[in-house]
């Protein structure tokens, strides 16, 4: 039975921490994280989960920490944000080719410098290619029901990857919005035991975790990555989608088409910002303009078909980035969504808007008029990036 | 040994089977020879102690000889021989 | 119900944001969606800050900051002079504001031409509390000019809130602050 509470982004990702109980928690705190951390803390203190909490002294030892746990054959959780993602980035790696299904919030913040604590995808995107699965949320209860789906997906014995579960730094993590909690058995249930294949600790069984893997076999180390990320997007599509069967929660899947069977033009952004755009379209929609949205929650893998087909009979698409890619073809969500409509049968007009870089905010007039600008167009609009909410364009 | 494919090898670089090192026969890496000339031996056991590849073959408290698989002749034995007992010749050269 | 939006002005250490936190949660005892969140930004003892609440029967899907308020609350009448408490606030809209003096002079000076509600809510604080903390007698004048939320899940939601972080007494002199507030707002 769901029980409604009053939870940030943090405490939701705290609370669902608390309910999974994992074996080890290794974190350092960083805005706009800590809140989740210090809540999961006093958790520990209290007495209310088993959990090793390592208090570390820095996110490189953080996710080293993780990672030594996780091999050791427990079920491992942390978080961190922005610079403390970067100065993690060589371990994130090092989870990923180790194959070790680690769970990590990432409360999306803009990277320095100039120095800035507020929200913008800039340190997730740095990480896109790290070979960790990515799962962007819109709010509080995203973030609270993908704790258990990440769970889920990374431990499936045909993905053993880590997982990034994403949200808006301050927007989401500091927002308290209404969270409809399983719980504690319903929790227990749905994630179960971890039991992986391999343990560093298991005596009977020794294994070699991490040894030098030069040009004799690194190659086919990496190609098993890719096969392991091809297999996590059907399991991811039916960890989702089967999760409001299993718990009665909300539905979910790897993308959400809102309104988009009969649009002419559409949005397609990540995380909060689709809320609004969400907002906005209802607005429109009741004016009788033609007008949707694409939500992408799987960012990696990147659900190249489901987002083809979603955006097939749409004329006119704009990409909204939360962060840029200097010196690229536009912002990351941007070349994805290009790529996956090259071999479209017909091809929308596609431009892209890079928003929001440091906390700067996004509001519903400003995504009307992305709609608008495309509604009006004389033509296809193509191949244009520009910079929205931006002083002097 | 370099043959498999990616289907058939354990995921994340795993090594599974323990002490699997005594597979990898170190010794066709030597260009010296270790001989241990068993008259002069005292069975100090100080070329046992130093060798760095545990090639030295110890029997009921005896050195007894050098094994060869995994010897890679670097000569450490020779050096910490108080008594001569160990010469170095050039791989190949012998019977 | 459409969806609710309400701003509330004070300064960084008054308890702004627990305020819009504390009606958010009582509007949710009544199965509505919620959220609440301050301006975000550094937090300094003293400086002007806004919080929101946001109140809908249905899921809340806008994340923006709110521009378009339904709601005003102003809990330190020192910032009228200096922060324009009124803007996005139409003249359909409701204005509170935490002063000694009555709502006619407020409005005129403001040059608020909606509904307009005053009370001495730092007097109240000091009488309940024996600090002046506005923030509960507030969202206590909130409950009553908005009819948003009943007063026993305002009650429920205060004791829960305030459970860990205060002590009993202080619970009871917050829920005697908000029913205070409640009679003496006049509608």
């Amino acid at each position: 039975m769901a029980k409604p509470m009053a939870l940030s982004g943090n405490f939701a990702a705290a609370y669902a921490t608390k309910q999974i109980n994992p074996h080890v928690v290794a974190a350092y705190p960083i805005t706009p994280q800590t809140l989740m951390m210090e809540k999961f803390s006093e958790y520990v203190a209290n007495g209310e989960v088993d959990t090793e909490l390592v208090c570390v002294e820095s996110e490189h030892s953080a996710m080293s920490a993780c990672i030594g746990a996780a091999a050791a054959g427990g079920r491992v959780i942390t978080s961190t944000a922005a610079n403390g993602l970067a100065l993690m980035f060589e371990v994130v790696y090092i989870a990923a080719s180790l194959r070790l299904p680690i769970t990590m919030c990432v409360m999306n913040r803009a990277l320095s410098g100039p120095i800035n604590i507020h929200g913008d995808h800039s340190d997730s995107m740095g990480t896109r290619d790290s070979g960790w699965i990515q799962i962007f949320n819109e709010n509080a209860q995203e973030v609270y029901d993908t704790m258990f789906q990440a769970v889920r997906i990374g431990e499936h014995k045909d993905v053993m990857l880590p997982v990034m579960v994403n949200f808006d730094g301050f927007i989401t993590s500091h927002k308290f919005e209404r969270v409809d909690t399983l719980d504690d058995a319903a929790v227990r249930d749905y994630v179960g035991t971890y039991t992986p294949e391999h343990s560093l600790l298991d005596t009977e069984d020794p294994v070699t975790y991490g040894p030098l893997d030069l040009f004799d076999y690194y190659f086919e180390h990496k190609r098993q990555q890719v096969d392991a990320m091809r297999n996590a997007l059907p399991v991811a599509r039916e960890v989702l989608t089967s999760y409001a069967r299993e718990t009665g929660q909300n539905e979910y899947d790897i993308i959400e088409a809102y309104h988009l069977d009969d649009a002419d033009v559409a949005i397609v952004a990540l995380s909060s910002t689709a809320g609004t755009a969400k907002f906005v379209v209802d607005r429109m929609r009741a004016e009788g303009k033609k007008v949707g949205l694409l939500k992408i929650r799987l960012f990696r893998p990147f659900p190249v078909e489901a987002v083809r087909e979603a955006l097939a009979g749409v004329k006119q698409v704009a990409v909204l980035d939360r962060s840029d890619s200097f010196g690229a073809y536009g912002g990351p969500v941007f070349a994805e969504v290009r790529n996956a409509l090259y071999d479209a049968e017909s091809r929308p007009g596609i431009v892209d808007y890079i928003y929001g870089l440091g906390g700067r905010d996004i509001n519903a007039v400003d995504i009307e008029g992305v709609y608008n600008r495309m509604l009006s167009a004389s033509g296809r609009m193509a191949g244009d990036v520009q910079y929205l909410g931006v002083r002097g364009d | 040994m370099n043959e498999k494919t990616w289907k058939e090898i354990p995921i994340g670089g795993l090594i599974l089977d323990a002490g699997n090192a005594a597979e990898y026969h170190t010794g066709d890496w030597r260009t010296e020879r270790p001989v241990h000339i068993l008259d002069k031996c005292k069975h100090c056991m100080f070329c046992w102690i130093c060798c760095p590849d545990s090639a030295v073959i110890v029997k009921d408290k005896k050195m007894v000889g050098i094994d060869y698989d995994y010897c890679k002749g670097c000569g450490i034995c020779k050096d910490v021989c108080p008594f001569d007992a160990i010469e170095m010749t050039i791989e190949g050269t012998e019977d | 119900m459409d969806l609710i939006e309400i701003r509330w002005h004070g300064r960084g250490g008054q308890g702004v944001v627990t305020a819009s936190e504390l009606f958010a949660e009582a509007a949710m005892q009544d199965g509505n969606y919620i959220q609440a969140f301050p301006e975000f930004g550094p937090e300094r003892m003293g400086a002007p800050i806004k919080a929101f609440t946001r109140i809908c029967p249905t899921p809340i899907t806008i994340h923006s900051q709110v521009y378009t308020p339904n709601i005003v609350v102003v809990l330190d009448p020192t910032l009228l002079g200096s922060v324009d408490v009124t803007q996005g606030l139409g003249t359909d809209g409701i204005l509170i504001v935490n002063t000694p003096k009555d709502a006619k002079e407020i409005a005129t000076m403001l040059g608020y031409a909606g509904r307009l509600y005053t009370l001495d809510a730092t007097k109240i604080a000091l009488e309940t509390i024996g600090r002046p903390v506005a923030n509960t007698a507030c969202a206590g004048a909130l409950v009553k000019v908005s009819g948003l939320v009943s007063m026993d899940n305002m009650m429920a939601a205060t004791k829960e809130k305030f459970r860990e972080k205060l002590s009993e007494k202080a619970v009871l002199a917050n829920i005697e602050t908000i029913r205070k507030a409640y009679e003496e707002v006049s509608v």
